[in-house]
């Protein structure tokens, strides 16, 4: 999503229309780093999962490209009134059964980071849950990871699968796909589910009101042609600092 | 109201952070509780009950078992609001007990609105007011949003808590942050460069317009991450925090883990096409422009000075 956002009607979101789509950062860090384990484990077979209205299948029609096997859509055209609890009771309800050795998570969206649902899936499966890692490798059964905390220091955690990780940023190098990559995706499978099959919770929480932030004020701010903004803003930095003294 | 404040330690320390939970209790005007997984000699400067688990037994990190510590100070003091920092700890922690509770968890609160708690939305670009439907609510609190007040000489009642419950993961210690050449917490001048500039190339611009003014740079966690500049140039909450007299971000929307990391610059210039980018909340100049055009000529005339 790009920054001209509208708050829509009824003052509780933004509007969507006019707004570019693309998968959740966080996210292209766990899709990597679960076909990059899908390469290093043999027969292991990978789904991705999300939820939302018909346009979030071209997030995962890119993730089938990087080398996901099948997709799972939950369709919910009002994902944005689901609190992040009922949006991880849906995961949960998927996967419970199911024996996935592993769930990779993003650690948060880009857009309302919570930084709760991959916990909390992992909570209602009675799975342990790292988060935030910055390192990752599987080895029999295995997990060693490092966590990013404040400061540049890193934690540094084991855990069996099966598990969960949430994934930060820079945990790995998300792959481009490729074009015959891209070819064979349209070809998988991607089964889409309606969100009543699934959502079994109620909400804790609703959003009152959505709005722009206030401005503090007192910012300059400077248009125009370069040179002449090169100009003004070395007399700015004459008269207000000391750096050109 | 009653809150439980849920403080932090690392390394050997008691984090500061417990003194911005305690101004959040006071602003919402309810009575508090701390809980910390600790060191008796290092207790927080605090004035009330301090629910203490030895951190020599229970560990630093180990989120089964600090769950099930907090949940039963939880049960005992039946609170309202559980309030966490949204750090590292805080949102690891906070949703194990939020889901225990079947309670709301609010994130990353950055203001009280009536009956709201306000939130960043999309990296600072919007707000919003979030209602909790349920009993008990958990919340985190962005770093530097609400200010610790001034606890001259506390002497909190410490409570010594245990439990018998063991984690499934194990916490082998800490990897020290990366140390580099440059010191940027040290800078008088910084130029730092953003997802903006476009290209690993564009680094090189950044460098000169930096060598000009006679300064660093540095680079927001998006460059890092691209491999487009080394960690210890790395300007924000999981890099350097900076205090220079001259902070120029370019191409910098301004993520608050960025911001937290340069606000206290005495004098920020901002280059951005985005008039509307959260960086213009800090900045004292904005020069709304495509920094591959500005940058060079600014480059120049300075080294004409």
């Amino acid at each position: 999503m790009e920054s001209k956002f509208k708050i829509n009607a009824a003052g509780t979101w933004h509007e969507t229309a006019d707004l570019a789509w693309r998968m959740n950062e966080y996210d292209e860090y766990a899709v990597e780093q679960a076909v990059q384990l899908k390469e290093q484990v043999a027969g292991a077979d990978l789904t991705v999962l999300c939820i939302g209205p018909e346009r979030v299948k071209e997030t995962m029609k890119k993730a089938l490209a990087m080398g996901c096997d099948r997709g799972f859509h939950v369709a919910d055209d009002a994902a944005q009134t689901k609190d992040p609890l009922q949006i991880a009771a849906i995961i949960a309800e998927y996967a419970k059964g199911q024996n996935f050795t592993m769930i990779f998570t993003g650690m948060q969206s880009q857009d309302r980071g919570s930084a709760q649902v991959g916990v909390l899936v992992a909570e209602m499966l009675a799975l342990p849950s790292i988060t935030t890692l910055v390192g990752f490798s599987y080895t029999d059964g295995t997990i060693t990871a490092k966590r990013e905390l404040e400061g540049g220091v890193k934690g540094l955690l084991t855990v069996k699968a099966p598990a969960l990780c949430t994934c930060q940023l820079g945990l790995n190098t998300p792959r481009y796909p490729t074009l015959p990559n891209i070819m064979k995706a349209k070809k998988k499978e991607l089964l889409s589910v309606p969100i009543q099959d699934l959502l079994k919770e109620n909400a804790r929480q609703e959003t009152a009101r959505m709005f722009f932030p206030e401005k503090k004020g007192g910012g300059l701010v400077l248009e125009g042609d370069v040179a002449d903004l090169a100009d003004r803003l070395i007399r700015i930095l004459k008269e207000k600092t000391t750096v050109l003294a | 109201m009653k809150t439980i404040l849920v403080a932090e330690y690392r390394n050997g320390k008691t984090l500061a952070g417990h003194g911005e939970l305690s101004a959040f209790a006071a602003l919402v005007g309810a009575e508090s509780a701390m809980f910390l997984v600790g060191n008796k000699n290092d207790l927080p400067a605090y004035e009330g009950t301090i629910y203490l688990a030895d951190v020599d037994h229970f560990g630093e990190f180990n989120p089964d078992v600090h769950k099930q510590l907090l949940l039963e100070v939880i049960a005992g003091e039946q609170p309202d609001l559980v309030v966490f920092s949204h750090s590292s700890y805080g949102w690891d922690l906070a949703p194990r007990i939020a889901l225990a509770l079947q309670a709301a968890q609010v994130s990353e609160v950055v203001a009280v609105q009536g009956d709201s708690l306000v939130i960043p939305f999309c990296n600072g670009k919007l707000r919003r007011a979030v209602r909790s439907l349920s009993g008990t609510t958990v919340v985190t609190l962005q770093a530097g949003a609400f200010t610790a007040l001034e606890t001259p000489a506390a002497s909190p009642t410490v409570v010594e808590i245990t439990t018998d419950v063991s984690g499934k993961i194990t916490f082998n210690g800490y990897e020290a942050a990366e140390q580099g050449g440059v010191d940027l917490s040290k800078s008088q001048i910084i130029v730092s460069a953003g997802r903006g500039i476009g290209k690993p190339e564009a680094m090189a611009m950044i460098a000169d317009l930096a060598g000009a003014l006679g300064g660093d740079f540095g680079a927001s966690r998006p460059v890092v991450d691209a491999g487009w500049a080394e960690h210890n140039r790395q300007v924000g909450t999981t890099g350097q925090t900076v205090a220079p007299k001259l902070y120029v971000a370019c191409g910098i929307s301004g993520a608050i883990q960025h911001l937290a990391g340069m606000k206290k610059a005495e004098f920020v210039v901002a280059v951005n096409t985005d008039k509307d980018a959260p960086i213009g909340e800090l900045a004292d100049v904005l020069v709304v422009a495509d920094l591959k055009q500005f940058v060079p000529i600014l480059t120049e005339k300075l080294r004409a000075l």
